[in-house]
């Protein structure tokens, strides 16, 4: 494990430096947090979603990376959920199986699944909500072929809102769950 | 104290910003009394002998401190002459004329060291004795905390209640994307940074001896649970398992942690270790959301909120494990459960409609109070003499702290210059 991790962090280091300035002091630091990544050297790409605060890392785009092409599925990466649900709608299917099946045929790729709520409520039970939102993902990809040790689940709650507002369609928007993928 | 005066009329008060003076501590944080007790003791204070000359003078300090717990009423101490200043040269008469309980004089004269001796006598003006009598040495960086220590005096003496005013709150301010731990003491003074992050953080906690602050970071772009030192500054991931690490609750003898993990799935209650170290004891086995677990005050019980009956409610259990026992039954939404510190009642957040407010529930009658009427109130934390309540209130989509006295009476509202302030916790009481 400490080889993977030094072996990460030297990877972030060079994404960092090959790449645009991060806006953080320590963009290093932001892989090693994903537990036995294994650096992918085709995913060194900007973030999918301008409204998460996730660290870009690098800029250095790559032809044909089937995550990043806005004509593939896999660069869908948000499936929305109903008010105090986990359960996945029929239409955010197809977005979890498409990365089930990425995840099944590229085994050293590993992935981030983080569940969101609304601000509604208190911040810990949505902690809570969201890493249920978060389980309910991992656990469809893991029944279409991913295998559990290749998806962390998180929750950030309603802690890392992507739209700020208190109404019902800012409500909608952040009560999701987001695929990510090492380096993004 | 039988001719209490009853103060039916709600009054807005607007203290300390006013009585903050020119190099003297800032408060970032200002607080604003809306209602009052019942009974209000008729209290007279008495400028000290020399205390104009210091940087902070301590009679604005304990007046604030006691009008703000909403029981006292301040009687106006000027025109009297000679100004009293010890026990002898008190005129009684002219202090039952003014309605005043008792009367507060002292002094203040410089040491040799460069500190200061500071006296005070509380007398009752019916009786015509000494209720209380303390000197103190204090430097000029300690003149508010002396204050403080005298207005807990007088409040013990005059209500039977232990004082509060010397201890200290934590919150979290959010100023943009930015995030700031803060330490601040109890009337919103002297507010410190004990954590800036550009990522969230939540659920502040303190150690039972003052001195550690436990806290959800998500610097590590997920929720990971720290302790710091507020004396070293020094800390450390206590719990950072795959997934979320979450709800850090101490153990009364401030050796154990209750935390929320999800690395067995799904998000469950464990115990470990303060300082991190051995593997966690798992405490529920549910497959629903088991969180927010509280400590008794003895230590031998928790309260967590819990779904597994199809909504989140609020559940006590032994912390050796056994049975659960569901405790509200009132609507659909019950979360966030505190202890009281005398163990016989417990605050939560009941959700009314579409409203978030604080409640207490008696442990005996199971008779439930909802406290305040904000439209989102979150986050209850009880001052150490369970007389007042601090929690979170959304006010036009900013988040201000309030406080409440838990018999509903009395409320208070402290208001920050700039940035939203969520997460409040009251610290314990502590030897100086």
């Amino acid at each position: 494990m400490r080889k993977i991790l030094t072996g990460l962090l030297i990877a972030g280091v060079l994404a960092g430096c090959s790449g645009a300035p991060t806006k953080e002091q320590d963009g290093a630091r932001v892989e090693d947090r994903i537990p036995s990544a294994v650096a992918a050297p085709d995913q060194k790409t900007g973030p999918a979603d301008p409204g998460a605060t996730s660290k870009p890392l690098g800029t250095g785009k790559v032809a044909g990376d089937p995550l990043k092409d806005p004509g593939s599925i896999l660069s869908k990466r948000s499936i929305y959920f109903d008010y105090d649900s986990n359960l996945v709608k029929d239409e955010f299917k197809p977005i979890v199986a498409a990365h089930a099946r990425y995840l099944s045929v590229n085994r050293s790729v590993r992935t981030r699944v983080e569940g969101n709520t609304d601000e509604r409520g208190s911040r810990e039970y949505n902690l809570a909500l969201g890493q249920r939102r978060a389980d309910a993902v991992k656990q469809m990809m893991q029944l279409l072929g991913a295998s559990a040790g290749q998806i962390e689940t998180v929750s950030f709650g309603e802690e890392k809102p992507r739209a700020q507002d208190s109404d019902e369609k800012a409500w909608t928007e952040n009560r999701r769950a987001d695929i990510r993928y090492q380096g993004e | 104290m039988n001719s209490r005066t009853k103060t039916k009329l709600f009054r807005t008060l607007w203290l300390l910003a006013m009585l903050a003076l020119p190099g003297a501590a800032r408060a970032a944080l200002t607080i604003e009394i809306i209602g009052s007790g019942a009974n209000q003791v008729p209290v007279a204070i008495v400028p000290f002998r020399a205390e104009d000359g210091l940087a902070q003078k301590i009679t604005p300090v304990v007046a604030a401190d006691l009008t703000r717990s909403g029981l006292f009423k301040m009687v106006d101490s000027g025109g009297v002459v000679p100004v009293p200043y010890e026990p002898g040269e008190v005129d009684y008469a002219i202090w039952r004329a003014r309605g005043a309980e008792a009367i507060v004089i002292g002094s203040v004269s410089p040491l040799p060291d460069g500190r200061y001796d500071i006296r005070f006598r509380l007398m009752d003006v019916v009786k015509q004795t000494q209720l209380a009598g303390f000197a103190y040495a204090a430097a000029a960086s300690q003149l508010r905390l002396t204050a403080h220590k005298i207005a807990d005096v007088i409040y013990e003496k005059l209500t039977g209640d232990v004082g509060v005013f010397a201890t200290r709150i934590t919150y979290i301010v959010k100023r943009g994307s930015r995030y700031e731990l803060q330490v601040a003491d109890a009337d919103g003074f002297n507010p410190q940074t004990v954590l800036a992050s550009n990522e969230p953080i939540i659920s502040p906690a303190w150690s039972p001896d003052g001195t550690r602050l436990a806290y959800v970071s998500f610097e590590g772009k997920k929720p990971v649970v720290y302790v710091q030192s507020l004396i070293t500054g020094g800390r450390q991931a206590v719990a950072n398992f795959p997934g979320s690490n979450s709800a850090p609750a101490w153990s009364p003898d401030g050796r154990r942690l209750a935390v929320v993990l999800t690395k067995d799935g799904g998000s469950q209650i464990y115990l470990i270790n303060a300082d991190g170290s051995g593997t966690p004891t798992r405490l529920t086995s549910s497959s629903a959301i088991d969180t927010e677990p509280n400590f008794s005050p003895d230590g031998q019980l928790l309260l967590f909120t819990s779904d597994r009956g199809g909504s989140p409610q609020i559940y006590g259990m032994s912390v050796t494990g056994g049975e659960t026992r569901r405790l509200t039954f009132d609507g659909s939404y019950n979360v966030s459960p505190r202890f009281s510190p005398d163990g016989k009642s417990f605050a939560f957040i009941q959700r009314n409609g579409g409203r978030f407010n604080v409640a207490v529930q008696d442990f005996a009658t199971r008779q439930v109070q909802v406290l305040t009427d904000g439209s989102i109130d979150e986050s209850p934390s009880f001052a150490p003499n369970g007389r007042m309540i601090v929690y979170a209130s959304g006010v036009r989509g900013r988040g201000i702290l309030a406080a409440v006295s838990s018999d509903g009476r009395v409320k208070q509202r402290f208001t920050e210059n700039a940035g939203d302030v969520r997460e409040p916790a009251w610290g314990p009481l502590v030897k100086h």
